[in-house]
Order: C-alpha cells, then structure tokens, then sequence
C-alpha cells in the first residue's frame, strides 16, 4: 500500500513538473514559492563504508520528514535527493556538479570519507552553494580547502583523537604505540592524538603503519607486543578496525596493554563482535544510550525507532540527521532559501537537534559539540543493540580545537 | 631496532607460519588443478570466500565448528564440480586464456552471490570453542587457534599427499598430468578425473576459507587480494608442482612477518620482490619443470 502512495505523489510530481517547464518563465518565477526545497545527499551508498551510509539516508530522511510534518517553511516542503559517490571524490563531484545543476538543489549535505567531503566541498565552492559536511577531516577546516559556504557538522580528528588521548593517557599510560592505515584518516589521527599527548608528556614508541585494507595483522603484533606499551592506538577505520581489533585480542594483546580507537564505529562493532572489541576504548559523536542522560537523544532515537521498526540511529547515522536538520533550521531562521542569509543564520545559531548544546564556530564553521568516550562490552547486554558503556562525555570547547590563527583564518 | 630478542624473531617466524599455512593451502589447489587440467582457476579466491561465508553460516545454524568443517568443502567442492562440468569442460582445447576468462567472470558472480544473500557488510567471524585464548609455546604466547590452524594444514597437505603418492587414483592423476594420451589409451576416463580434480582443488580452497575465517573478518571481497597472493605463492614453487606450493606458501609467510618486523611499510610489497628474485635465478619457480605453462 505504501508503495503504490509514493508512486502516486511520484507520478503527481512528474507531471506538475512537467507543466511547471512547459509554462513561461514569469508563471515559474510566481509559483516558485511553492516549490519544494531540495536537498542534495552525496554519500557512498556502495563499498565498504556502505552500511553507515545507508543509516545516514535514512537519518536525514526523518530529519526531512519532521520538517515537513510541522508545515516546511512557507509551505514549501523538503525533499532529500540522494546519489551514491561510490567512495570516490572523482565520482563524488561528479554527482555533486549534477545536483546543482540538472536538479537545482538549495543545499548540500552529506559524504562519508575524508577525501570525498574534499571534492565535494570544492565543487560547492565554486558553485557557491552551501555544504553541511557529516564525516570527518581536519583539513576541512583549513583556511586552503574551507569557504564561507562549508559547514562541518561531524567531528574532526583534532578533536576526537584528542578526546580520547585526554582520556586514556592519564589512566593508561604514557608509552604509546600506533597501528596506522597508511592514508590522510590515519596520518590525521596520529598526529591528533600525539598533539593531545604531548601535553601529558607520552611518547611514541613505534607508529606502525599498514596497507589500507589489509586483512591480517598478525604480523605486526609480536613487535607490538615486544615493545610493551601502556597504550596501543587502532588509527584504522571500518573493516581494518574490525580485522586489527580481533587479530589484537586473539593474540592476547589486551593482557599487557590498553587498546584504544580515535573513532570506536558502532557498525563496526557490530561486525566485529562483542569479544573482538571487548574492554576497547574510543571516542564517538553519538551513541544512542545517551538517551538517559540528554533528552534530544531521547526524543531522536524514538523518533528513528518509530519510523524503522525499533532500530536504533549510529553515530554517522546522527549526522546525517543533524546535518539536514541544520540547514533546514536555518531556512526557517532566515525566512529565506538564499545561500548567505542561511549561512549567516547558521553562524548564528545555538542548537540542540541530538546530543546537546552545539553551535558553529565563527571562523571554520565547524559544529563545536561534545566527544563521547565509550568503552566496548560484552557482558551485561540489554539487546543487541546495547554494546557500550559511557565512561564519560568531554564537555564542548574550543580549547581543544585548532585555533583559527592556526588553521590559516584571520580571526 | 631496539630489544630485538631471540624470542621475538621466533614469535615473528611462528607468525609466518601461520600466515603461510593458508597461502600454502590455497596454492596447492590452485596447482593440482593447473598441474592436471591446465586451467588457471581465477574463481579460487571466490571458492575461498564462498567456504568462509558457508563455513560461518554453519557454525550459527548447527553450533559446531567441526560438523561446518566437514560440510563446507563438501558443498564448495559441489560447486566446483558443477562448474567443471557445465562452465569448464566446454573450453578445454581452446587454450589458457579461455578458462581463465570464465573463471575470472565466475568469481564476480560468486562475490554477487554471497552480497545478495548474506549483505554486503558480511558475517561476523568467531574462534571456535576451546580453541579462543592463547597458550604459551615456550617463547612466549600464541592464539591457540593459529597453532590449530598449522596442524590443520600439515594434516590436510599429508592426506592429498598420501592419496597422490600412495593411492590408485594418485597413480591415475599423476600420469594424465604426464601424458592424457597414453592414460586415456589405458582405458581410463581422464574426464572423470579431471572432474575430480577440479573438485578437489575447489575443496581444499573452500577449506581454507573455512579454517581462515576466524582470524579476519568474512566479507564477498576477502578472496580478491588473497588471490593475487596465492598467484605469487604457485609462481615462486613453480606452477603445477605440489610441493613447490607448500614450501612456497611457507616462505611467504614467513618473508611478509619477517619484513613487517624491520620494515613493516614494506611488508605488502617484500612478496613481489621475493617473486621477482624467484623469477630472475629459476624462470620456472623453486619446483617447477621448465616450460610447465607450455
């Protein structure tokens, strides 16, 4: 039944658009205010980020769908048009250049790798269309790579990496060894977490790098395990992370060290498994037991169990929502769809869509917002769905976060 | 490199031991099919992933490790022979790259297969009960798994040793590799055989992907890069030689641990060079008869 409704405002659609190109401009010009606001969704739909991707969608869906529900803005409703960048920043540009022009979109948000949201955002750039970023990258924030039209809704390795050194150096240990996919996501959180630990006085015992995609690391770990440090850091993501934790338990690395992950994925440690990941610590920018604590995550989760039978959002899930939910927020704020009043909205907007307090930071406009600290369990799980514990969440700050002197933005 | 110990060095080569225990599984199918049909099967890797994702699969349904052990490179060597012969045996005469074609194309639709039926985000992999934890080997503490794993593949490379060497049917698969002609004059269906075969190496292959998959993680693209490995191990033993598969697939492993050791950025790329090295002194690999691929 449900299909054949969509298929009907499809078809109703198709043929209002027809009519809207057949008729004159200036008819255009009159009904453009009941148009819809269009939303353009690059994001790697296919590979192997594929499942945080498909819960990205289907965050920023809900996010669309209570915008419409309490009446759009002016009557105008929203409409997310999603494109798979399939991982790749040639094809990501490529979809997004098409976004702005063949489908017209207001805005962009979206992508889910380092290198992506780059091309992305270069495209948006040019274009001067306004791009909410929901992955993570430091060189985003950058003065080169950054314009008045990029907004970062995810966190950034300075801040998570960071978080989690803050954490883990002080209980653990100051000896550090790396295990480190050898591209930009992994040479950010190194130099992230090193940055944080040399306040507290760590030192690097080895920083081991890997192949991206390797499947076996057993290799590296008695040389790990020689070296006897307090803490051994996973700078890999996805997959890698799932492989490079469970070979690191199997060898029994967790005995003699601690084992953390600047971004500790809840994907990935559904795939991997609660005794793969067991006692690991990482940081996170959302997880959905915050619930107890914060009532936006309350109100967030229940809204997203309801439209898809009890599931839970995942913490890139939750930026896609949040990501949507600001731009349309700023529709709303500055009772227009133009570029710059949205983005002088946006600048100036204190927020709360999820995990509490957030606000955009004048001169990166990256979302200042808490880093969450979990650790994995296997024990004492309510459901399948209950795999981390909370250790504790570090406040918002822009103490530990690059100064805009230092990212190259004239304060 | 500093507190480089005895110890370690000897952690490093079990290490490799281990690794090249599964590369020494997957070429010694590669090369008894090769050896015997002169088909390059480019559908190995799949037939590896395939035994993973079936193998983990059983263990969920039926909670034993040992019985999905059994089961699986039943059903993956079902599959192969299934594929020799409806998708094979049609090629044969019509030289090396038309096989290697069609088991190229194979091994996507056996990657599409599995992403269809078990998701694209793959199987949660688990050690087997008993077999978790570590254990101490005198030099220090190994995943009791990966010391099981070792004696899997010493026992399973001395059975088709032993049925090789010592049985009937060894007699006949040796002598069709030598001569098809003679042995087919003798009265013996060499189709029947290479059928067998083909299977056989498929088992073993499905085998491997069963006994791999609780040190990594099952997913339909596991058996791409482990491919082009396996390519390197039946090239430096010598292609369509046994024994050069196993000693090859060994000193693989051991060159990757012991390179990833003093040079890890290096380690992915130490095969490569072992391979050209091979290459350059023996043209036809450690084991291998000169002009074999001929």
């Amino acid at each position: 039944m449900k299909q054949k409704v969509t298929n009907q405002t499809r078809r109703k659609m198709l043929i209002s658009g027809a009519a809207a190109a057949s008729t004159p401009l200036w008819l255009n010009i009159a009904n453009a205010q009941a148009d819809t606001i269009k939303i353009g969704f690059p994001t790697p739909l296919t590979g192997p980020f594929s499942a945080e991707a498909q819960d990205q969608v289907k965050a920023a869906e809900l996010a669309i769908k209570e915008f419409n529900d309490a009446g759009g803005f002016n009557g105008r409703k929203a409409e997310l048009l999603v494109r798979d960048d399939k991982l790749n920043p040639g094809e990501a540009a490529t979809r997004t250049l098409e976004l702005i022009e063949k489908d017209k979109v207001n805005f962009v948000v979206g992508s889910l790798s380092a290198a992506t949201q780059l091309s992305i955002n270069a495209v948006c750039k040019e274009r001067k269309v306004l791009f909410n970023s929901i992955s993570q990258s430091d060189a985003i924030n950058e003065a080169k790579d950054w314009s008045v039209y990029t907004f970062h809704e995810a966190l950034n390795p300075t801040m998570t990496a960071g978080a989690v050194a803050r954490y883990s150096i002080p209980r653990f240990g100051k000896k550090i060894v790396f295990l480190t996919a050898d591209y930009a996501y992994g040479h950010e959180m190194v130099r992230a977490f090193e940055r944080a630990g040399k306040e507290m006085g760590a030192t690097t015992l080895a920083d081991i790098r890997h192949p991206l995609g390797a499947s076996d690391y057993s290799a590296f770990l008695p040389r790990i395990k020689a070296l006897n440090p307090d803490i051994l850091v996973l700078c890999n993501f996805g997959r890698d992370l799932v492989n490079a934790a469970k070979q690191c338990t199997d060898f029994g690395l967790k005995s003699s060290m601690k084992i953390v992950t600047p971004v500790l994925l809840y994907t990935s440690r559904l795939a991997g498994g609660p005794e793969a990941f067991e006692g690991i610590i990482g940081g996170t920018s959302y997880y959905w037991g915050l619930e107890d604590r914060i009532p936006t995550a309350k109100t967030f989760n229940d809204a997203f169990r309801k439209m898809y039978n009890g599931s839970v959002p995942s913490d890139y899930g939750a930026l896609g929502y949040a990501g949507v939910k600001s731009v349309l927020a700023g529709v709303k704020i500055a009772k227009s769809t133009d570029t710059m009043k949205v983005v002088a909205a946006m600048e100036n907007m204190k927020y709360d869509w999820y995990k509490g307090p957030e606000y955009y930071r004048k001169c990166d406009h990256q979302a200042v917002q808490t880093v969450i600290i979990v650790e994995s369990k296997s024990k004492n799980m309510k459901d399948k769905y209950d795999v981390f514990n909370i250790l504790t969440i570090e406040p918002t700050t822009e103490k530990n976060m690059r100064s805009c002197a230092e990212l190259g933005h004239k304060a | 490199m500093t507190g480089l110990t005895f110890e370690l060095l000897c952690m490093q080569l079990l290490t490799g031991i281990a690794l090249g225990s599964i590369y020494a599984l997957l070429a010694l199918g590669l090369c008894l099919i090769f050896g015997m049909l002169n088909v390059v099967n480019f559908a190995h890797g799949a037939f590896f992933m395939v035994g993973a994702f079936l193998g983990v699969y059983f263990l969920g349904i039926t909670g034993s490790f040992w019985f999905s052990l059994v089961l699986t490179p039943l059903l993956t060597g079902g599959i192969g022979l299934l594929t020799e012969r409806f998708l094979v045996r049609p090629l044969y005469g019509r030289g090396l790259d038309y096989p290697l074609l069609l088991t190229f194309g194979l091994s996507y639709v056996l990657i599409e297969v599995m992403r269809v039926t078990f998701g694209i985000e793959g199987l949660p992999s688990v050690t087997p009960e008993g077999l978790g934890g570590t254990v101490n080997v005198g030099i220090g503490y190994f995943p009791k798994y990966r010391l099981f794993l070792i004696a899997a593949t010493a026992v399973i490379i001395l059975g088709v040793w032993f049925l090789i060497q010592k049985t009937r049917y060894g007699l006949i698969i040796k002598a069709g590799a030598a001569d098809q002609e003679i042995v087919k004059v003798l009265g013996v269906d060499i189709a029947k055989v290479w059928l067998l075969v083909f299977g056989l190496g498929c088992a073993i292959a499905g085998l491997s992907g069963i006994l791999a998959s609780p040190t990594r993680s099952v997913n339909p693209e596991m058996g791409i890069p482990i491919l082009a490995e396996s390519f390197v191990v039946t090239v430096v033993g010598g292609m369509g030689s046994p024994v050069g598969a196993v000693v090859a697939g060994l000193l693989v492993g051991m060159v990757y641990s012991m390179t990833s050791l003093f040079f890890p950025d290096l380690a992915e790329l130490s095969i490569f060079v072992l391979m050209a090295v091979v290459l350059l002194i023996r043209p036809q690999g450690l084991f291998g008869k000169a002009g074999a691929m001929g």
